[in-house]
């Protein structure tokens, strides 16, 4: 009983970084979120990026980071997002 | 038609097995015709844990390979009659179970049993997708602990592209979340999730809370499944688990930190006293 107080008492001074369960809730949130998003992918998602990119990699001269292909899932139907920066001097 | 459950996590050791057994033992004791099937092929440890591991003759892969009927290999529990153990074979072939041999079994036993329960092994490899390929509803064992969780919601995505049910567009899989090994204490600590949390971040109805307890081991070093020791906290919240499948509305209990323990052990000890 007396542990158990002193631990409580403990448990009263502890900082608040040492509620570890927070943490944990924080870093599952996020890691989840996104391999949600990766799931919802179809197989095909990831053949059709690579062939997107050697595509409009043969017209034009970007780099892998400028383009961005995103797939949403919705009620119904699926948009596939694809966001391309262009160089200035097209 | 019988309902097929499979109890699955992902993660090994989170309970699936402790589970599979104390569900079986609960339906087979609400009076259900009751079968429950070791999906763990090479870790035989169902039969352990319902205390038949020494009545096994042939098990789930004979029966595939028709090197024995169904009727030789079930078991028949102890400690219900309404209630059948098939045991998991131990070879090391992998590919032991096959879709349609797993399908014949299981189309077998829905004709005499109301309720099948599958118990997967661990991971995500064959045992794991054909224990729950043909599900009805699924049991996703989950601890309060990181990599517990996120290997649920895994499981959960699979169950909801990877299964018949899936494949056909039929309606998806009732998911249920049963948190096991759950310390209220280290979580009003701050040291262990909450079941607030874990509920938050996978999102499916809650089944039940199981507490760490002492008595589980006890349960398994007996052969007899923790909800038939009716005393203890963990058979007691798998009972609640299975009134709630049931359809019951049943409060949640060990899901908070007992308060004033003392005074409630010397009440206790005043009522054995009483008794005794
Ligand atoms: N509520 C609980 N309280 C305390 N110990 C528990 C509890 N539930 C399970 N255990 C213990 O955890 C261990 C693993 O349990 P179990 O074998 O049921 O897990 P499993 O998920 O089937 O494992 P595997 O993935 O290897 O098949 C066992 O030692 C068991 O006694
Ligand atoms: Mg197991």
């Amino acid at each position: 009983m007396i542990k158990n107080r002193v631990s409580k008492i403990l448990d009263y001074f502890r900082a608040p970084e040492s509620q570890t369960a927070k943490v944990a809730k924080d870093r599952l949130q996020i890691i989840i979120a996104h391999e949600r998003g990766e799931r919802d992918k179809p197989d095909y998602f990831f053949a059709l990026q690579k062939e997107l990119l050697e595509v409009i990699a043969k017209h034009t001269a970007i780099s892998k980071d400028d383009i961005k292909i995103d797939m949403q899932r919705g009620e119904g139907c699926s948009i596939l997002e694809l966001n391309i920066t262009l160089p200035s001097q097209i | 038609m019988a309902k097929i459950i499979v109890v699955t996590s992902g993660k090994g050791g989170v309970g699936k097995t402790t589970t599979s057994a104390s569900l079986a033992i609960g339906f087979a004791n609400r009076g259900f015709k009751t079968a429950v099937i070791d999906f763990d092929i090479g870790l035989r440890n169902l039969d352990l844990i319902m205390g038949c591991e020494r009545r096994v003759v042939y098990d789930f892969v004979n029966v595939i390979r028709k090197e024995a009927t169904l009727n030789q290999a079930l078991i028949k529990d102890k400690h219900n009659k309404d209630l059948s153990i098939l045991p998991a074979s131990q070879t090391r072939d992998k590919d032991a179970l096959t879709t349609e041999g797993v399908g014949e079994v299981l189309e077998e036993l829905s004709k005499t049993f109301d309720y099948i329960v599958c118990d997967s092994p661990a991971g995500i490899e064959r045992g794991a997708q054909l224990a729950m390929y043909y599900a009805d509803h699924a049991v996703v064992v989950t601890n309060p602990e990181v990599s517990s969780v996120r290997d649920s919601d895994r499981m959960l995505g699979l169950l909801s592209s990877k299964t018949k049910r899936s494949e056909e567009g039929r309606d998806p899989i009732k998911e249920h979340l049963l948190l096991t090994r759950y310390c209220p204490k280290r979580v009003t600590r701050g040291d262990m999730l909450s079941l607030a949390d874990v509920n938050e971040i996978l999102a499916i109805p809650l089944l039940g809370v199981i507490p760490e307890s002492q008595a589980v081991l006890r349960a398994s070093n007996s052969g007899t499944p923790v909800i038939l020791d009716q005393e203890s906290d963990a058979g007691q919240a798998y009972q609640d688990a299975i009134s709630r499948f049931l359809g019951e509305d049943v409060p949640f209990r060990f899901i908070e930190e007992e308060k004033a323990n003392w005074l409630k052990r010397m009440f206790r000890f005043k009522e054995k006293e009483a008794t005794a």
